[in-house]
């Protein structure tokens, strides 16, 4: 659950009412080793399809990761 | 079943109108319809309407029955059908099923949205309500976002670029210029499309469908009864409504939309044709990338082959099998609720020759895909002349 790699990631530039102070953050979807998918926000350094990222920490509900 | 024929459409154009209000926009789609097949209100047997976000856009409820009324349309069914971006084509494959099972013999269906009284911001929330707001929308996900992470991932596995999604927006924006209903008639180059402003990383503002306002209405009967109303019935060779998992993250492999495959299997199968006989399509192009993976999704192209088929001018105008004549979703606009039974008026225009300067060659068996969502909801629908 605290790892895993990119599948895929885009950076959001148009935001949502409730993100727009957020924008432009990097949004991504992530191929967890123990398996599934999870859809998470990327904190630091941007990340591509296939880096090997880690769980930084859950705020508001989401996951934010790093790469590794 | 019985057969099912359009027998009369109507379309509202499609813009941003400040002064017109869901209803009228509704309504003017409608009366057009009516006055296409020559059917007064009173032979009306049900009413089906596809809208996607009435109640968030201009807070009203229980729509079907309020455009119903102001039809002067009572004391029927009136239901109104929320499928995303897929309403439309929803509450049309829902119309056909009652004509085809003998339910209903007049049925009026028209689809609706009024989105440009929000601000950018707000409707792009409203928007991501279609994905899994405790999930991907909690992380922030827009549409565009989940449409760039597919996006990303095509470009991953079948080498596509952002030179094959602006030849889409260029390709779509030549066609809307000709067309008199469409929201955006300005033809545009292929540097401009990829130096658009960016929405998300690797879409820019080209690469997105428009936020519009707009309606459009057709009528359907069993075709024995067609030649009552009009003497260019279009038939519904086959329809298929299917459905995927909400979420993008759920699915296996999100560089195709399983729905459009199964849902496009459906519909050749009960049309007895396959993708090849297919003349040309209007296909759901709410991202320039969703218009080369339906080109794939249908089968009019290998898997991974859509941007190149794209690039290379084979979806053209006077292509062998024109995408997209109308301009798509890109440059016609998309009136959420409108688009699916947009489709269905554009595809029987071209079916009955009556597209004017965008009239194609060969136009007797076309199709029309609508997409709801990231891919959760997919209607196709094959429709030949008699």
């Amino acid at each position: 659950m605290n790892t895993g790699v990119i599948y895929t990631e885009t950076v959001v530039h148009a935001a949502p009412a409730e993100f727009v102070a957020d924008a432009p953050y990097q949004l991504a979807i992530v191929s967890l080793d123990s398996g599934g998918r999870l859809t998470a926000r990327i904190a630091g350094e941007r990340v591509k399809i296939g880096d090997k990222v880690e769980l930084v920490e859950t705020r508001d509900g989401v996951e934010y990761f790093r790469k590794q | 079943m019985r057969p099912v024929a359009v027998v009369g459409i109507g379309k509202t154009a499609f813009g941003a109108f400040p002064d017109r209000t869901l209803r009228s926009l509704a309504v003017e789609a409608g009366e057009k319809c009516m006055t296409d097949a020559g059917v007064s209100p009173s032979q009306i047997e049900a009413f089906y309407l596809g809208n996607f976000a009435g109640p968030a856009f201009v807070g009203q409820n229980h729509l079907a029955p309020y455009i119903a009324g102001s039809l002067g349309l009572t004391g029927v069914p009136c239901t109104r059908f929320e499928a995303a971006c897929a309403s439309g084509g929803s509450a049309f494959f829902h119309a056909v099923s009652s004509v085809a099972a003998g339910l209903n013999d007049i049925v009026l269906v028209a689809g609706v949205e009024k989105m440009t009284s929000q601000t950018t911001p707000k409707v792009t929330e409203i928007l991501a309500g279609a994905g899994d707001m405790a999930g991907e929308g909690r992380a922030g996900a827009t549409f565009p976002a989940l449409f760039a992470m597919i996006a990303r991932r095509h470009m991953h596995q079948y080498g596509t670029t952002r030179e094959h999604l602006a030849a889409v927006a260029v390709k779509n924006h030549a066609n809307g210029a000709k067309n008199p209903l469409a929201h955006m008639r300005k033809v545009i180059t292929m540097e401009q499309a990829l130096a658009g402003k960016m929405i998300s990383e690797p879409l820019t503002v080209f690469d997105c469908s428009l936020i519009s306002d707009g309606a459009a209405a057709v009528i359907i009967v069993p075709l024995e009864r067609a030649s009552e109303f009009t003497d260019l019935p279009v038939r519904i060779l086959g329809i298929a409504q299917t459905s995927d998992y909400v979420a993008l993250d759920a699915k296996a492999d999100i560089t195709t939309f399983w729905a459009v495959h199964e849902a496009a299997e459906k519909a050749y199968k009960m049309a007895h044709v396959s993708a090849r006989d297919i003349e040309f399509a209007e296909v759901h192009d709410c991202f320039t990338i969703a218009e080369i993976i339906a080109t794939e999704d249908l089968g009019f192209v290998k898997k991974g082959e859509g941007g190149w088929y794209a690039l290379e001018g084979r979806t053209c105008l006077r292509a062998e099998r024109p995408i997209n004549a109308s301009g798509g979703l890109k440059a016609k606009g998309h009136p959420v609720g409108a688009t699916g039974v947009g489709q269905i008026c554009d595809v029987a225009l071209q079916i009955r020759g009556g597209a004017g300067e965008l009239q194609l060659d060969r136009h007797s068996l076309g199709l029309a895909q609508n997409l709801g969502g990231s891919g959760a909801t997919a209607v196709v629908t094959v429709m030949g002349g008699i």
